[in-house]
């Protein structure tokens, strides 16, 4: 019998196309997806060598990061230097051959949301995108993760890239959440144990009852965020759910095909007695919705819980760094999150703008009001899940609780086409990093599920999403 | 691709933890569609004020930074996205290598392919460098990329790992595309094996 394997051992093993001694693995990419930021540079470098986009029809371009949400986005796009780069997607995909899901399209939207919903993403590929958030699609038991401009190129000209093998940790999420708890709480309670380098050289399989339990959206929550504890990638084994999600999608095998595409993917969960170089755990019965307090996604806390005192941690660096984040974030040792009042809430971004993400904030924000002193903001992450919202009557409830209702894009996650926060703002944000600045220069993030960003939205300070679901 | 082989450089100091890419190029700067004329926004929300002067309080804009051509930077340097605008930005400053515990594996790859040399040392190394740094602002040390050595003002040589085929590439000044052409035969032979799984077109 041969050796039992992991889920990412086996799509590792079956994509090596050569393997050289004293050279990286050359590894295939069966998905590449491109967007407006990170893919210039490497049209160029084609351009530069003389080489075509080896197989564009395994290639998908879109654009998300620098678009305006605004209404009349195809009309204007004010900003001259995003505009220009826009433009110069359209360039590359007309010069080089590449279907590219384009503004206005009704395939258009944030790169990680279109993958899934086209079913481009399936079980034991391989995907790569020039954007670190790319682990999202190995909720499909994908290996995915983000690549540099440089290797952009790489996979344009020959899809494949090199790779060292890297090694492996099993993420078991003992448990069942509480009401109230998310997926997004999940891993934010995952990346506060291990830190923003926990992962670092890791790929991360996520387990355990609380993972089989969540959604495919939910999935692609967590392995999103995997990237915040440092790992190369995050995957979840394929299973009913995951068939079931990708049965009937446009770009999913039909027919036979269909047939033959569910009984290879059965076979990829890891093998009973498969071994990972690492173990971590979380406890997710003890879970409360979470929350970060610092400038780092691995500063987080439960939203009862207080901001820890720097003067508790024994390590001198650690000190500094914590204390520095508190100055930043203007924000007091010792106390909870909770009441903290708020300038901004943000519902979007690659991470929490799929339709459950929607329906779960206009759960809450039905037949309430924002508060007056909270601009909040919804984004779809595409323009499929803004048809489908429309369709449920979401923006009506959004728009008549005083929340703005957006085009699809990373918008307020990334502030790099108009939607960012003013200095010294505080705002609670579906998004994915915290960064000094991340939202817009001088903005202060408070990372959270959907859930607690609406319920924020509601009192005008954070808020304990469990008061709001029954 | 210049080689990158051995220099000395003077080092600056920055002594903080989980440094992101974020606060190396903030996103707005990336709607560029070049790779040059980066490093004026480097670290740019810490450099300079609101007013668009020149923070003194930051590091590279004292006199102890001019010329450095080495940064040693706290654990886990470059953590967050994956935008090689990063390594692009320390480099149009005119940085040629990090000194950290560790690196962010996206960035660390990122960094190998520019020649931009990241560095990674030991907890005791790095504080000794960061005390050097302190205690002499025109502080120097030597790199050598075939030795895979650094070595310290204490005339100490502390040896680091680069992987073997990113060093050869380095040596050489050759970049890593033309290997992977090389391989052509190889991945078409093994398209014809495996088939077509996605047409996304």
């Amino acid at each position: 019998m041969s050796q039992p394997r992991t889920l990412f051992e086996k799509i590792w093993d079956e994509h090596v196309v050569a393997h050289e001694p004293g050279a990286p693995a050359v590894l295939y990419i069966d998905l590449h997806l491109v967007h407006e930021v990170t893919s210039p540079q490497a049209f160029q470098g084609l351009r530069d060598r003389g080489i075509r986009v080896r197989r564009p029809d395994h290639t998908l371009a879109t654009m998300d990061h620098s678009v305006p949400t605004t209404a009349n986005r195809l009309q204007v796009i004010s900003d001259e230097i995003a505009k220009k780069q826009v433009e110069q997607l359209r360039i590359n995909c007309r010069e080089f051959g590449v279907p590219l899901a384009d503004l206005g399209q009704e395939t258009q939207g944030i790169v990680h949301v279109i993958g899934p919903e086209l079913g481009v993403t399936q079980p034991g590929f391989t995907v790569v995108c020039g954007d670190s958030h790319t682990s999202t699609h190995g909720a499909f038991g994908a290996l995915a993760f983000g690549i540099g401009t440089t290797e952009v190129e790489h996979v344009l000209a020959t899809q494949t890239l090199l790779q060292n093998k890297p090694r492996t940790a099993v993420v078991n999420f003992e448990g069942s959440p509480v009401k109230g708890v998310t997926a997004k709480d999940l891993i934010l309670g995952l990346i506060s144990q291990i830190g923003v380098g926990g992962g670092t050289g890791l790929v991360l399989e996520y387990t355990g009852e609380a993972i089989r339990a969540l959604s495919m959206e939910g999935r692609m929550t967590v392995c999103n965020m995997s990237i915040e504890g440092g790992a190369r990638a995050g995957m979840i084994a394929p299973d009913d759910k995951t068939f079931e999600f990708l049965a009937g999608r446009p770009k999913a095998p039909q027919g036979a095909d269909w047939d033959a595409a569910v009984e290879r993917w059965r076979q990829l969960p890891s093998d009973e007695g498969a071994t990972y170089d690492e173990t971590f755990s979380v406890d997710v019965a003890s879970l409360e919705p979470m929350l970060t307090y610092g400038t780092n996604p691995g500063q987080g806390v439960g939203v009862s819980q207080p901001v820890p005192d720097p003067a508790s941690l024994g390590d001198a660096n650690e000190q500094a760094s914590l204390r520095k984040a508190l100055d930043y974030m203007e924000l007091e040792a010792g106390k909870p999150l909770l009441g903290k009042p708020i300038d901004v809430v943000f519902i979007g971004s690659c991470t929490n703008s799929r339709i459950s993400d929607l329906r779960a904030a206009a759960e809450i924000l039905k037949g309430r009001k924002v508060a007056d002193n909270v601009r909040a903001m919804v984004v779809p992450g595409s323009e499929k899940i803004k048809k489908q919202a429309t369709e449920e009557g979401l923006p009506e409830i959004f728009k008549a609780a005083g929340a703005e209702w957006r085009e699809a894009g990373c918008s307020m996650c990334i502030a790099m086409n108009g939607d960012q926060l003013t200095p010294g703002q505080y705002c609670v944000s579906t998004s994915n990093r915290n960064f000094e600045g991340r939202q817009g220069k001088g903005g202060r993030t408070f990372l959270a599920s959907p859930l607690t960003a609406a319920a924020s939205a509601v009192e005008g300070k954070v808020a304990d999403a469990r008061r709001y679901v029954s | 691709m210049a080689t990158v082989k051995k220099f000395t450089g003077k080092v600056v100091p920055l002594n903080v933890r989980d440094v992101d890419t974020d606060q190396i190029i903030p996103a707005r700067f990336l709607k560029t569609i070049d790779k040059l004329g980066l490093g004026k926004n480097l670290f740019n929300d810490w450099r300079y004020l609101e007013s668009g002067e020149d923070n003194p309080d930051f590091i590279l804009n004292q006199p102890r930074a001019e010329g450095a051509t080495v940064l040693v930077a706290g654990d886990n340097f470059g953590c967050g996205s994956s935008r090689e605008h990063a390594p692009w930005a320390l480099m149009g400053w005119g940085l040629k290598a990090v000194v950290s515990t560790s690196f962010a594996d996206i960035f660390k790859g990122n960094c190998l392919k520019n020649g931009l040399l990241p560095i990674v040392v030991d907890e005791a190394t790095l504080e000794e460098l960061f005390a050097a740094a302190e205690a002499d602002h025109n502080l120097n040390v030597e790199i050598d990329l075939e030795t895979q050595s650094i070595i310290l003002p204490s005339g100490k040589s502390v040896e680091f790992p680069v992987d073997e085929f990113s060093k050869k590439c380095l040596l050489a000044g050759v970049d890593q595309l033309g290997y992977l052409q090389q391989q052509l035969p190889a991945v078409e032979a093994y398209e014809q094996r495996r088939g077509d799984l996605v047409n996304t077109l």
